[in-house]
């Protein structure tokens, strides 16, 4: 989170390749990334929040397709439950229903018993009981396909089966009656996705930018950076609410715009790299080979930029999601029944005096996440370039 | 100027192009109506005139026809509201700058202690976690469960009410403070002048105060205009969540009902805040540091 101080440009890190033939080039690059592999893989903290941010991910996107409940699924007699890990209904609940049930058919309940998804119970009665009585059992939401398994003592007592319907809300439900656990993943999807995505569209403008910027010099990079200048003093987040506002809060938009805002600070970290990078051998040797400049900065400029620029994508990658769920908590963002961390947060704030849960667990999950990748981004920052702190 | 100048530049044309217009509700209005209010509000006229009209009438402050709140002026209702945003974030402020020195100080100075852990640890998760979460959270704890404080609105303005808010809106910029001046005294300990100060025997306190903390708090400075910007944002978010009619309540309302106009103004006015302090800090940082005042 130091990216206010944005690092003049960075001394060369470490040896790079001058002289050599390009395949020792990729041996050397090769050999310096595994020696930074081999400092994350040390950092504990990273580490831990690789792991975290590795499970983060297989729960948002896994998890949907265990579960078993969909995120617009609404399950109108469980709305704002509580989290609780056992099924509902609760046994009491099904007591008292299946005993309303059968007082309509003017038959009492004996013993009732529920396992797992289905039950078993006894009809009494004074007389014969009408085989049809268990069709008051199956109008209820919460039993179906009964059935008489035993008839007994000249058919005033019935042996019945059937399903039960109950469900698991481990994280309970939110105020539509939605499966809170369900949400959450599908808001991790959005949220990694904006974040991964807006990312990769502020790389891409900001290394192209930064490197064209570098490499051409002179006039045109004057120009190319005044105009970074002027776009760096605009309130921004305010720029980008306005776009959403004006053109519609779609899921691709919302990439687009919060990528095209985050590209400021690698468009200047990439131009300094280029600038130093510029006047080594290599480049002159490209130059000397008749390479067009398009060329040299595809092929010798930008893949030399990559140690800082990763470094940077793991900073801006937790700047982008906390933009967006700032969009999404002002209601700017995806729009219900597609949600996202910062949408459920935002839901959680306005019920949170009678349902805490639907505000806890987006902001827990959010908010590790957030960690995770800060950690990483400071392990990878100390792994890539050892000297800065 | 220049900032300025592409703000109402960009806002008025990004508005222009957007699809629908201000006066496109959900029913339609009769085409005698309709021409008659493009007249009024003047839309009929070529786009590059009315880019100048709004160009010259923002130059003079004014800002425009709320399209929602009806009979009042943009103008107006940022009048109303500035004052409750305003005394918010100098609060907020003073905090973030006080708290997040002092912290930064006391932890520089027990380097690696635990208090130093302390801090940081804090600070880290000041960082990390959104303003929009800290919100709700302390509401959650101070207004619902311990019913200590109220949990929104402006009240009297007194400090029950501005508490949580001011908290939660300083305690991001509250750990940047404490790390950036962490970070800067650590390097001031160890500067030379510092050991020559401590060689003559001053008080520790006299080396701390006078000597160290001068030249390590000149990285905070020039970190109060982003600060303050960052605040800025904060404030749209905390004021919504504790219900304060400020400009950022405001400027979000008129986001949600497309309220032209009001959202302009807003951006514009965010954006003078914005140029302003830059300037201010740029004085003092020249103020402060003679080395680059001849620059």
């Amino acid at each position: 989170m130091t990216d206010f101080t944005s690092p003049a440009p960075a001394p060369d890190p470490g040896p790079l390749p001058g002289d050599l033939p390009a395949p020792a080039e990729g041996e050397r690059g090769r050999s310096l990334f595994r020696l930074a592999l081999r400092r994350l893989v040390r950092n504990r903290a990273a580490m831990a929040g690789l792991f975290v941010l590795l499970l983060v991910t297989l729960f948002s996107f896994a998890g949907p397709h265990l579960v078993g409940h969909r995120y617009d699924q609404i399950f109108t007699s469980y709305v704002a439950v509580p989290p609780s890990l056992e099924p509902r209904p609760s046994d009491e609940h099904l007591q008292d229903v299946i005993e309303t049930a059968a007082r309509r058919g003017r038959v009492t309940v004996g013993d009732f018993t529920v396992s797992g998804g289905s039950f078993t119970a006894t009809l009494n009665s004074e007389k014969t009981i009408d085989p049809r009585a268990t069709r008051y059992i199956d109008r209820t939401d919460e039993f179906e396909g009964t059935t008489v398994t035993a008839t007994e003592e000249d058919g005033r007592r019935l042996r019945i089966a059937g399903t039960v319907a109950r469900e698991y809300f481990p994280f309970g439900t939110d105020s539509s009656g939605r499966d809170l656990l369900v949400r959450v993943m599908i808001g991790g999807q959005i949220s990694l996705l904006v974040g991964v995505l807006a990312s990769l569209v502020s790389l891409v403008i900001g290394v192209t930018y930064g490197a064209i910027s570098g490499y051409l010099g002179g006039r045109v990079d004057d120009v190319m950076m005044r105009f970074v200048e002027i776009l760096y003093s605009l309130p921004f987040v305010f720029m980008v609410i306005m776009l959403v506002v004006f053109f519609g809060r779609s899921f691709v938009l919302i990439f687009l715009v919060i990528g095209a805002t985050e590209w400021l600070d690698m468009a200047r970290i990439v131009r300094g790299q280029t600038l130093s990078l510029k006047r080594r051998e290599f480049v002159e040797a490209a130059v000397a080979m008749g390479l067009s400049d398009w060329q040299i900065i595809r092929r010798h400029i930008i893949p030399n930029t990559i140690g800082p620029v990763v470094v940077f994508v793991t900073i801006v990658v937790p700047k982008v999601m906390l933009l967006e769920s700032f969009l999404s908590f002002l209601g700017l963002g995806v729009q219900a029944p597609l949600t996202s961390w910062g949408a459920l947060i935002s839901d959680g704030t306005t019920t949170m005096q009678a349902a805490p849960w639907m505000l806890i667990f987006p902001s827990l999950f959010f908010v590790a996440t957030l960690f995770s990748l800060n950690f990483l981004g400071d392990g990878l920052r100390d792994a890539l370039d050892p000297r800065d702190r | 100027m220049p900032t300025l100048f592409a703000v109402v530049t960009i806002s008025f044309f990004l508005i222009r192009f957007a699809p629908g217009g201000p006066f496109s509700l959900e029913r339609p209005l009769p085409p005698q109506i309709m021409e008659n209010m493009i007249r009024a509000y003047r839309l009929d006229l070529p786009l590059w005139r009315q880019y100048l009209d709004y160009l010259w009438n923002v130059a003079h402050g004014d800002f425009g026809p709320s399209y929602i709140y009806r009979d009042f002026s943009v103008g107006q209702l940022m009048m109303q509201s500035l004052p409750y945003s305003l005394q918010l974030g100098t609060y907020a402020l003073i905090l973030a700058v006080l708290g997040g020195v002092a912290a930064g100080v006391v932890a520089a100075l027990r380097q690696n202690g635990i208090v130093d852990y302390l801090v940081m640890s804090v600070a880290t998760v000041g960082v990390t976690v959104p303003n929009f979460v800290v919100g709700p959270v302390l509401s959650l704890v101070f207004a619902v469960l311990l019913s200590w404080l109220p949990a929104g609105g402006w009240g009297d303005g007194s400090a029950r009410f501005l508490l949580l808010p001011t908290i939660a809106l300083a305690l991001p910029q509250l750990a940047v403070f404490a790390r950036l001046t962490r970070g800067s005294m650590i390097e001031a300990l160890r500067a030379d002048h510092i050991r020559t100060a401590r060689a003559y025997g001053l008080s520790r306190r006299a080396v701390v105060v006078t000597h160290a903390m001068r030249g390590a708090l000149l990285p905070i400075v020039s970190y109060l205009a982003p600060c303050a910007a960052a605040l800025l944002t904060g404030s749209v978010v905390i004021e919504e969540i504790f219900g304060i009619p400020g400009v950022g309540r405001y400027f979000v309302q008129g986001a949600l009902n497309r309220d032209y106009t009001l959202v302009m103004g807003t951006v514009v006015l965010i954006a003078v805040f914005i140029v302003v302090l830059n300037l201010v800090v740029d004085i003092l940082y020249a103020q402060l540091d003679p080395r680059i005042r001849h620059d």
